[in-house]
């Protein structure tokens, strides 16, 4: 582990600067997610000297870490207390930090039967737009006092704020876990994974890659052999691995060039008629399409079955990334950046080209 | 201010010009219903009441009101315990109760599409024939409406494991005080740009009214049991669930009670729980039967070597219900012991439980009020209830300012003034301990971005600058003042 430090004070001071000399700010940190969102713009302003762990109870399942700090090291300190953060944060490349992850709001395998990024999230220090250091939320699980802005902040991309501690609710660690293989058609994939889903199983992951539907299952030894003999299938040994590549993009459905889009739909979605390559993801809620069909057709039919579609990687950086917003959301949106960033110099353009 | 006489029967008119007339009430006896929610304490009788069935109802009295620049405050069933749906003397309450159709319960992606005055309840009932349910269960489930659910971000007893109404609502359809209808989110796990279901939920009607929910239906847990293990010492309790959750055991429920609220109970109820106990714990887990079986075991483990006098696993679903009956009634057991009472609502860190609980009690010799304490332990909520007597003058005055203290002090141990009830009009003073000026300004700049006129539930659950200098509460930082240059009074 890297030594802990405190630079608010000084990330403060850049930002005032940046804010008095009207010049962009582009927030970096460990780089692992560097291809996400909208091309980056404005003066890089580094947050990885902002790390460590302030506090962790285990017993009150509550950790509180600066921004900077790398999430492998706070993945390593939960395990130590058998415990961890229960959304799987990608990691991708592997510098993934804390503050990345939150900012991202991106979340693995286990988003669907645990929760996303955003339902951990406790309480927030932000830095915000207008050079501000506030505090949301706390470290406690229930706290409606406020508008819950620390959970807005959750993949808010750093266009409102630097985000500079963050407290999660993180979870024990199950007893055990089980991968199960089946092989089967991408319909067929998507019907099983829904109709376990509405069954009490043990379920902690669900996807379907290249005829093969992995299924996981995370929970007591006793309670995973119950479920094997009512779900059959084949164990697979190599569990651990597929897990953590499906997380970060390791397997090999994520290697090559071609356009990667993050297709988000109603779980049941049967496949969508759109040409190239598909994994699905979290029951079938999120859907990984390599392509270079046009995006407005990706898009028009996402939204037919009532999702969106973002370009996660590669294609048109410069372009619309995420899925544009109807009017009325998208000046609420403007209305909200401007309330937590009044110069607009954050992020600038990471999300929409105008926010 | 008061609106003059003339602009009243300017505002009745017009709304007679776009509802039905049995849809808008102005007379004083027909307003009377709605002077107040479950917080009786606090009663305002508004100008009107208008009862809209559909979106573009809703939408019209929306834009009459924004166009005469009256405030609304939105209602569901009034089960709300901060004043949260209290009326404003110059403004329009406006009632959802009409709005009472399940839409859509789609097994396959396991989600409901409701009106928001569907009650709570009756949403797990509609889930029922698939073998689902909507977790969160606040106290009032019978009555309450997803819409103030989700306008409060309510709990209940449940909210370790499977989380506030924030956790599971995936889409809303809202409209904005100008009459603009937004759809948030939807059916699918997430949605593009920022995360604005998490700033409508819990925004307690001061951002947008709530006119259509999308929730999560999950799987009912193939098996529930629960242990009830009572305590001589309120602090090895405590402990005891720090204990059980140290082990990797997360319940389903989590809840204690103290020996008043013990007592009250069992004779209201007559659950069998031991009433010479200082503490009891009901410690629930569900899941998939073997599970349910190790667990149980490891708990029962755990609560004897934290010193529990006795250890009760329920014998058959019976009384597993009866277990539960108690502590689901503990409210009105206290509300028969005493002629009335004043439930708080603080969450705290945990492991701070046992210095929270002997504070409360200096408190309350202090001010010569019983207090009878329930604890959602699992997730900190710690409900103390206050026993007092409104005939006895001035003593709700006391009792409020016992209950201000406990709100302080859960805020000064690391926790918060509200956990699940909400600020509304009741906690508006404490919300000046718990933030600094710069976040509440932070706050009114959120709602000026979805509502700039401040027309929607104005005065709630975020107080002003002024009103924080007024209440004499102000942060104050190393000895200073952090706003020297506000009028103070």
């Amino acid at each position: 582990m890297t030594p802990d430090t405190d630079i608010s004070a000084a990330l403060q001071a850049n930002l005032l600067e940046a804010i008095a000399q009207g010049s962009p700010v582009q927030i970096v940190s460990g780089g692992s997610k560097t291809f996400y969102g909208r091309a980056p713009q404005g003066e890089p302003l580094s947050v990885t000297g902002h790390r460590g762990v302030i506090s962790y109870e285990p017993t009150e399942l509550v950790i509180t870490a600066r921004a900077g700090t790398r999430l492998a090291d706070v993945e390593a300190l939960l395990a130590e207390h058998n415990q961890m953060l229960p959304f799987e944060p990608p990691h991708f490349t592997g510098n993934a930090t804390l503050g990345g992850a939150i900012a991202t709001g991106l979340s693995g395998p286990r988003r669907p039967y645990a929760g996303s990024a955003r339902d951990f999230v406790l309480g927030i220090k932000v830095l915000t737009g207008k050079g501000e250091i506030l505090s949301f939320g706390g470290q406690v699980m229930k706290n409606v006092a406020g508008f819950d802005v620390s959970r807005f902040m959750a993949g808010s991309l750093g266009t409102l704020g630097i985000l500079l501690e963050i407290s999660l609710k993180v979870l024990p660690r199950p007893e055990s876990e089980q991968t199960l293989l089946f092989e089967c058609s991408a319909l067929e994939a998507i019907q099983r994974m829904n109709a376990w889903a509405g069954q009490p199983l043990p379920l902690s992951g669900a996807v379907f890659d290249g005829g093969r539907l992995y299924l996981r299952l995370s929970g007591s030894t006793a309670a995973l052999n119950a479920a094997r003999e009512k779900l059959g299938g084949e164990l697979f040994a190599d569990g651990p691995a597929f897990w953590r590549d499906a997380r970060d993009h390791t397997c090999t459905f994520f290697q090559g060039d071609a356009p990667l889009w993050r297709v988000s739909v109603p779980a049941a979605t049967p496949p969508l008629d759109l040409p190239g390559e598909w994994l699905i993801d979290w029951g079938g809620a999120q859907r990984w399409l390599k392509t270079s069909c046009a995006p407005a057709t990706i898009r028009e039919l996402t939204a037919k079955a009532g999702g969106h579609a973002t370009l996660f990687r590669g294609g048109d950086r410069q372009g619309a990334v995420f899925h544009p917003l109807p009017p009325a959301l998208m000046a609420l949106h403007r209305r909200l950046k401007a309330a937590f960033d009044p110069h607009g110099i954050l992020n600038l353009g990471r999300m929409y080209s105008d926010l | 201010m008061k609106t003059l006489a003339s602009d009243t029967q300017a505002l009745i008119t017009a709304l007679h010009r776009i509802l039905p007339s049995s849809a808008v009430l102005s007379d004083a006896e027909d307003l009377r219903p709605y002077e107040c929610d479950g917080l009786s304490a606090y009663r305002e009788l508004p100008l009107a009441v208008c009862l809209p069935e559909t979106v573009e109802q809703v939408r019209a009295v929306l834009r009459v009101c924004h166009d005469m620049n009256v405030p609304v405050v939105a209602r569901g069933a009034g089960t709300g315990l901060s004043g949260g749906a209290l009326p404003l003397a110059n403004g329009v309450v406006l009632s959802l109760a009409k709005f009472m159709r399940i839409l859509e319960v789609d097994p396959a992606n396991r989600i409901a599409r409701v009106q928001p005055g569907v009650r709570n309840l009756a949403i797990s009932q509609a889930a029922a024939p698939y073998g689902l349910y909507y977790a969160p269960d606040p106290s009032s489930q019978i009555a309450c409406t997803i819409g103030g659910n989700v306008a409060e971000n309510s709990g209940g007893v449940h909210c370790l494991k499977y989380g506030l109404t924030v956790h599971n609502v995936l889409g809303l359809k809202v409209l904005t005080m100008d009459g603009e209808l937004l759809e948030i989110g939807g059916a699918a796990l997430d949605a593009p740009g920022y995360d604005l279901l998490a700033l409508m939920t819990g925004s307690e009607g001061l951002l947008g009214v709530i006119v259509e929910v999308t929730v999560k239906l999950l799987p009912k847990p193939e098996r529930a049991q629960v242990v009830l293990a009572a305590f001589d010492d309120v602090v090895k309790a405590g402990e005891a669930v720090g204990s059980i959750i140290g082990a990797g055991i997360v319940p389903g429920g989590l809840e204690m009670m103290d020996n008043l609220a013990i007592r009250a109970a069992e004779d209201f109820i007559h659950a069998g729980y031991p009433v010479d106990a200082a503490a009891i714990l009901l410690c629930e887990v569900d899941g998939a039967n073997e599970e349910v079986s190790d667990q149980i075991l490891k708990v029962r483990e755990i609560l004897k070597q934290a010193g529990a006098t006795e250890v009760r696993t329920a014998r058959g679903e019976a009384e597993r219900l009866k277990f539960w009956a108690g502590r689901k009634a503990a409210f009105p057991a206290v509300g028969r012991i005493s002629p009335d009472y004043y439930c708080m609502d603080g969450t705290i860190p945990r492991k701070r439980l046992s210095e929270v609980l002997s504070r409360i009690a200096e408190l309350s010799k202090e001010y010569g009020l019983p207090v009878a304490n329930v604890f959602h332990a699992g997730d900190g909520n710690l409900h103390p209830l206050i026993l007092y007597d409104a005939n006895k003058p001035g003593e709700l005055e006391r009792t409020e300012e016992f209950g201000g203290k406990i709100l302080d002090l859960c805020v000064a141990v690391g926790g918060t003034i509200t956990g699940e009830h909400g600020v509304g009009m009741e906690k508006i003073g404490q919300m000046c301990h718990q933030f600094a000026p710069a976040e509440l300004t932070q706050f009114h700049a959120v709602k000026h971005a979805f509502d700039p006129q401040g027309l929607l539930n104005p005065g709630k659950a975020v107080p002003t600058l002024h009103r924080c200098a007024e209440f004499g509460a102000m942060h104050v930082h190393g000895g200073k003042l952090s706003h020297p240059e506000l009028e103070r009074f």
